[in-house]
């Protein structure tokens, strides 16, 4: 098995190398000469020079990115144009902000999936399936920023309970888990957990059906299992895809977040994303996208780790 | 000598109607299932619009007035309200559904299309070739699709055809790994190595025994994409990628509406609303139609 | 039926020199593992003009593996495959002449027909492969399904999944006729079915032998069949032949201690001889790591110590009747074998 892991985890790396190389690709199939989007507009031609050396544009494209990779793996992910900070240090800060939200917002999915899974396989066939199955399409189908306008609505401009954008009482600085923090967090929270919330609910579902469709459960209730052995042994099969699959929808929701971020005005990286893009600030772009596919690719390989640890029979297929 | 071995031997009683094909007894269960109807019939619902739109909606989308803006639901001349610049939204939102739809659907079409070649290339030669395709499409799959479609979008710049590329660049690496493992199913059936054995080439196998065993999968996968990339094509133009004013799209008019929400929310939650009807009636028949293949009769 | 007869009816139809497929075995990071899975490990025969060559053996001897080499279906490690004279992928013989004149019937009947198409349209595939055009092809197809027992009114436009077990292997003898090949390897063709059903399905191939001229080699592990059907019975042990000879002499007198074992493990229809001790002991053989020496000295009762450290000489191609057995080797020193006598 450690063997396998082992495996698991080289795999891996060739896998970042390709990301890196899309993500440096993405700056050259933007239109237009890159160096206009590395510097300000009114640069002198000495500066543009320089930084022309700097980044090696007058050299060949593998020698370009293998400076980048260098940089990169140094923590030097360039200069925002905006901002003029580095990137590197404006990516973490908003990866901090997303992570909490997307933290939340997965456990909170991730929970009621799989109330909604559990209860529409174990009364399978029955209306109750039906109607917790809806419930999961709904959450599937609903488009999330759509959603968050209208929690927007309701909550915060209709009925005033929650304040509609932002992280903070006092910014984004310093986050404290008490309520007056806590109240910005819960609509964007809840708006990001409806997708996982649908996924995980169909993924249960399904596992619980088949789980519970299978003899050796028909065997142990002959033998007189009570209902409650019968979840927990359901629960332990259940639980390596489960957790897997949740694991999963939290990369995507770290990934996707900019929909929701940009509707609460979050200062995540998918603000930071929104706002490199208007402002055509190319390096914190690719810094931004950079950090976060790679963290997606070693999410992933946790969960296959984590889900081999707990399945043993992956690793002997 | 040959025996004559008449019919009488053959083992069980066989009816005698004329025998159904496969896709004929899908078509059968889908169209036996309610639900699956009822989608259907809201997605007819929706195709007509997005193609006579403009000889359906009351009145002109593109007429802005800058008197009638932000009207509410239910004023005279404006069933549904107008928007930000005026215009009527019943209109817009009829009309709306070309765009919506268009950029929805086609990057499914395309990525199926060159999808479904790179997995069963990948899928029939195995091997090396396999490997090769293979790890190229897992790069592309180990980016998020959102974030993918929004590096794609946000380097190339907005309007339609960008995100046209883009999308379906974020949907060829999931289409093509489930043609590949479906190919890679189909090709070590007996079935296939009797055709190779009685001397036929790759292509005529492909053409004759894979490609028929194996679109169906693919296909039910693809049509569970739509109702993802319409949310995700909308998305696009709610950040300002994809479509550009004036013309009617839902996400873009939720984009321009998103200031109104404090003005008049209803009117301004119209345009999702559209969305996600559709994304509800494409995902309920596109698990239709896995009901119905799923069956086996 | 066919007039391609090249070397007339002495030259034996197949011959085949030292077949050999060795499948590796991945090695894993720290270099374990490795080596080869040997399905078939120098392997001799010939099949003769217009005979049925009975292959038998357990699972996992390669009498599979053999036959999907000699299609060609996989390529061999080693050896050579000649079909009446010529050298198959030689300069007289490419590849997919061969596959028209030898056919192949598997043994699941279900997996071997294409579920969306029609078995007339399944059946006709060869022959359009081959040049022919559609209408004569789909003319053959039903022609075939009518010879094979399959009303083509009522059958022709059927699904295979609307077919019994046994009405599907017939089309799956139609499918192989349909490229009127010299020669069908039948494996393991009727051992998915009933009884009864068999019993038809074995009178058909013995007609469709007799009316078409063809040459069948007959792999199965039921006993009984292969002897009511064969001429030539070979068996076959862990990748090798064991033993090879007329059905009826084999049966009777067989030679090799494994045959001998295979023989008196078939339970006994008579009260008064019982079958009362499991003929063969010992593991089932791995081959992996085959037993050095004679491949089947663990479980054989006569073994000796030359037994473990000398390999028996191959069954020499066209013999009437071969061992490959120390103890019927003269002069391999073996305590039951003859000593080498003078040439008289």
């Amino acid at each position: 098995m450690l063997l396998y892991l082992l495996r698991r985890m080289l795999y891996a790396l060739p896998i970042m190398f390709g990301v890196a190389l899309v993500c440096f690709a993405l700056i050259h199939i933007a239109p237009g000469d890159p160096l206009v989007s590395i510097l300000p507009p009114d640069a002198s031609a000495d500066l543009q020079a320089q930084l022309r050396e700097l980044y090696g544009f007058n050299r060949s494209l593998p020698e370009q990115f293998a400076m980048w990779v260098w940089r990169a793996l140094h923590g030097d992910l360039g200069v925002s144009i905006a901002s003029n900070r580095a990137v590197a240090g404006e990516v973490f800060t908003a990866v901090g902000n997303t992570l909490r939200l997307a933290l939340v917002a997965t456990v909170i999915g991730f929970m009621l999936g799989c109330l909604f899974g559990f209860v529409a396989g174990y009364f399978r066939g029955s209306w109750i399936d039906r109607a917790a199955s809806l419930v999961s399409v709904l959450g599937v189908s609903v488009p999330h920023y759509w959603l968050g306008m209208v929690m927007v609505i309701v909550f915060s401009s209709q009925l005033m309970w929650l304040p509609a954008t932002g992280a903070g009482p006092g910014g984004s600085d310093h986050w404290i888990w008490n309520w007056e923090h806590l109240q910005y967090l819960l609509l964007p929270a809840i708006t990001m957990s409806v997708i996982p919330m649908g996924i995980v609910a169909r993924t249960v579902r399904a596992l619980v059906a088949d789980i519970l469709d299978q003899e050796f459960i028909v065997g142990l209730r002959a033998k007189g299992l009570t209902h409650l052995g019968v979840f927990r042994h359901t629960v332990k099969n259940a639980a390596p895809t489960a957790l897997a699959v949740m694991g999963l929808q939290l990369g995507y929701l770290l990934g996707g977040s900019i929909l929701i971020e940009t509707v609460f005005s979050w200062p995540g990286t998918g603000f930071l994303l929104n706002s490199a893009i208007f402002q055509r600030d190319l390096p914190l772009l690719q810094g931004t996208i950079l950090v976060l596919a790679l963290f997606f690719v070693v999410l992933n390989l946790l969960v296959d780790v984590l889900q081999t640890l707990l399945d043993p029979r992956i690793a002997r297929a | 000598m040959s025996s004559v071995i008449t019919s009488s031997t053959v083992s069980a009683p066989v009816p005698m109607q004329r025998s159904r094909g496969y896709w004929a007894s899908v078509w059968q269960r889908f169209t036996h299932d309610p639900v699956a109807m009822g989608a259907a019939l809201v997605v007819l619902v929706l195709i007509a619009f997005a193609l006579f739109g403009h000889s359906i909606a009351p009145a002109d989308p593109y007429q802005s007035s800058m008197l009638k803006r932000l009207k509410p639901i239910g004023t005279p001349g404006f069933p549904l309200g107008a928007d930000e610049l005026g215009r009527d939204m019943l209109s817009r939102l009829i009309v709306g559904a070309r765009l919506s739809l268009f950029i929805g659907i086609t990057p499914v079409l395309c990525a199926f299309v060159l999808g479904t070649l790179i997995g069963l290339v990948a899928g029939y030669a195995g091997g090396l070739v396999n490997t090769v395709i293979m790890r190229v499409i897992d790069v592309f799959y180990a980016f998020p699709s959102v974030l993918l479609a929004i590096a794609l979008s946000g380097t190339l710049g907005a309007g339609v055809v960008n995100s046209l590329i883009s999308l379906t660049i974020v949907f060829i690496p999931q289409i093509a790994r489930v043609a590949e493992s479906v190919t890679t199913q189909v090709r070590n059936r007996d079935y296939v190595e009797a055709a190779r054995a009685s001397g036929a080439n790759a292509f005529t196998i492909v053409r004759v025994h894979v490609l028929g065993n194996v679109l169906g999968p693919i296909f039910v996968y693809a049509t569970s994409l739509i109702a993802v990339s319409m949310i995700l094509a909308s998305g696009l133009s709610f950040l300002g990628l994809g479509v550009k004013p004036p013309e009617p799209e839902w996400g873009l008019m939720l984009n321009t509406l998103r200031t109104a929400i404090y003005v008049q929310p209803w009117v301004a939650a119209l345009p999702g609303a559209m969305i996600f009807i559709t994304a509800i009636s494409f995902n309920l028949l596109s698990d239709g139609l896995r009901s119905a293949m799923d069956n086996k009769s | 039926m066919t007039s391609l007869d090249i070397g007339g009816p002495a030259q034996p139809l197949l011959t085949i020199t030292g077949l050999t497929k060795h499948f590796p075995l991945k090695r894993d990071p720290l270099g374990r593992g490795g080596g080869s899975v040997r399905a078939v490990d120098g392997v001799d025969f010939e099949v003769l003009k217009g005979e049925t060559l009975g292959v038998v053996g357990e699972s996992g001897c390669g009498k599979s593996t053999t036959a999907r080499l000699l299609m060609h279906l996989i390529e061999p490690t080693q050896g050579e495959v000649v079909f009446d004279g010529c050298t198959v992928r030689g300069r007289d013989l490419p590849l997919k002449e061969f596959r028209r004149q030898v056919q192949m019937v598997f043994q699941d009947s279900y997996a071997s027909l294409n579920p969306r198409l029609t078995i007339e349209d399944s059946v006709a595939f060869g022959p359009q492969v081959h040049g022919l055009a559609r209408g004569a092809a789909v003319a053959r197809a039903r022609d075939l399904l009518a010879r094979v027992g399959l009303e083509p009114a009522r059958f022709a436009e059927r699904y295979p999944h609307e077919l019994s077990g046994g009405q599907r292997q017939r089309v799956n003898i139609a499918r192989a006729l349909a490229l009127q090949p010299r020669m069908v390897i039948l494996d393991e063709a009727v051992s998915a079915l009933d009884k009864s059903v068999e019993a038809q399905v074995i009178n058909l191939l013995l007609d469709l032998k007799a009316e078409f001229g063809l040459t069948y080699l007959f792999i199965s592990h039921d006993l009984n069949v292969v002897r009511h059907v064969s001429d030539r019975v070979m068996v076959m042990y862990l990748g090798q032949v064991a033993e090879l000879g007329p059905s009826d002499a084999l049966f009777d007198t067989p030679a090799h201690p494994y045959t001998q074992a295979l023989l008196s493990s078939m339970p006994s229809m008579d009260p008064d001889h019982r079958t009362e001790k499991a003929a063969l002991a010992g593991d089932p053989p791995n081959p992996i790591n085959p037993p050095a020496g004679c491949r089947f000295h663990p479980r054989c009762a006569h073994a000796a110590p030359l037994c473990s450290q000398t390999e028996p000489a191959r069954i020499a191609n066209g013999s009437a009747r071969s061992v490959s057995c120390l103890i019927h080797q003269p002069g391999s020193g073996h305590p039951l074998a003859q000593p080498k006598e003078a040439v008289a």
